[in-house]
């Protein structure tokens, strides 16, 4: 069957199998920041946004995502890249492999939530697993974050 | 791991139904746990294109359709107003956001899951689901019947007046529970949803009478007591069935004092 979506902005049709997943379309699709996890639909690493919702992309089939737009973090890049370097700074990601799961989901609560508390990042996150850091490192980078662009907006306004 | 050799996007409930009457199909909710057997599906059927994605609320009821995730359910100001946030409770636990954004309610409830957040906390309230062809059913019903061909179209939550209160126990944040807890008032009505026990939830009322005078530390204490020890538990991989009889109890009496505004007090036997 043949299945059209709109991957990271772009229209991308392609022949699937029913029972393709879409974590293999995308990774076919040269979506290579989509990693395989646990495949068991708990750890995360998958993460992906179908029409702006964070899903886990080892679970959904590629045809139920049919006329849908799917972005991956190749298409975030711009929007990623404002607080990567805070968690870096945090020596957070250590191995890395969950970093492109934990940078979407974030990406995912600060457009629902600007302005979270520490008790709300790690509600939200809480669906992503990291086997190296204990969480710490990602919650005081994303904290820093946060601070940093309170006093950079803080700044403008005393402006 | 999973084969499925057709897909179709049902484009009526007759259609979904008619396919689905083949011991070999099987309707995809979330497909969160049908993905994880080791299965081969002849034709897997879909209801996303039947618009029963939407949660809708008049004066009297909450109509929710089976293709309604978690996450719209954790997040719906009605239901969360009407419960108390007791539906909130419930699915915030269940592994993460992004599982919560794809699993639905008609997967979760037509599964009737013995660890199932979802079937606890809906049985505290009054409420029925649609099936198909076979119609309106409480759920306390359906939650006992073997599963069929027949499809789940919506549940139904009669805003019956009343409270409600929500604990679960877990071994880690977003594991499977240990045991589920909901409990609720309504029309002077009190109940308790054990589940996870790890058999499916099982709805107890108040037939002794225990809470008629009112909720106390007491009464709660009391009550809760009665309610483990009229709650079938079993062991497994997450907690033996001694462990899940003392959750029980102890679950249930929290429950309850949430339901009478009231904490818990210092229990007698120390525990």
């Amino acid at each position: 069957m043949e299945i059209k979506i709109r991957l990271n902005g772009r229209p991308v049709s392609d022949r699937v199998e029913p029972d393709t997943l879409l974590i293999d379309f995308l990774r076919d699709h040269g979506c290579l920041s989509v990693k395989r996890g646990c495949e068991t639909s708990n750890c995360g690493l998958c993460t992906v946004f179908m029409d702006d919702k964070p899903i886990l992309s080892c679970s959904m089939l590629a045809a139920r995502a049919d006329g849908h737009s799917i972005t991956t973090l190749e298409g975030l890049q711009d929007e990623a890249a404002d607080f990567v370097g805070f968690i870096a700074d945090q020596g957070a990601d250590q191995c890395g492999f969950c970093n492109p799961g934990f940078v979407m989901n974030t990406i995912a609560l600060l457009r629902e939530n600007p302005d979270p508390t520490d008790d709300d990042i790690r509600a939200f996150l809480a669906g992503n697993l990291c086997r190296c850091s204990g969480y710490e490192g990602q919650l005081r980078g994303i904290r820093n974050y946060l601070n940093q662009r309170k006093e950079r907006l803080n700044g403008r306004q005393d402006v | 791991m999973l084969t499925i050799q057709n897909y179709v996007r049902a484009q009526s409930l007759e259609q979904a139904y008619e396919l689905n009457q083949k011991k070999s199909s099987r309707i995809i909710g979330g497909m969160m746990w049908l993905k994880m057997q080791n299965n081969t599906v002849n034709t897997a059927i879909d209801l996303c294109d039947l618009g029963l994605d939407t949660i809708e609320e008049t004066e009297d009821a909450f109509s929710i359709g089976a293709m309604v995730t978690l996450r719209a359910l954790e997040q719906h100001p009605g239901l969360n107003t009407y419960t108390q946030g007791a539906v909130k409770r419930a699915m915030e636990s269940i592994v993460g956001v992004q599982f919560r954004n794809m699993a639905t309610v008609g997967g979760s409830i037509f599964g009737r899951f013995g660890f199932s957040d979802v079937l606890t906390v809906f049985l505290a309230m009054d409420t029925e689901v649609e099936m198909f062809h076979a119609g309106r059913i409480p759920l306390e019903q359906f939650a006992e019947m073997p599963q069929d061909r027949d499809i789940l179209v919506r549940l139904i939550v009669k805003k019956k007046p009343g409270r409600f209160a929500y604990e679960s126990m877990r071994s880690t944040r977003t594991d499977l529970p240990t045991l589920t807890c909901a409990a609720s008032v309504m029309d002077g009505e009190h109940r308790v949803v054990l589940g996870a026990r790890p058999m499916r939830a099982m709805v107890l009322r108040d037939e002794e009478g225990l809470l008629r005078e009112g909720i106390s530390l007491t009464s709660a204490h009391t009550f809760a007591v009665w309610a483990a020890e009229h709650t079938p538990t079993d062991s497994n991989v997450r907690g033996s069935a001694a462990y899940r009889t003392r959750l029980a109890r102890v679950l249930t009496e929290r429950a309850i004092l949430e339901l009478g505004g009231l904490e818990q007090g210092e229990m007698e036997d120390g525990n």
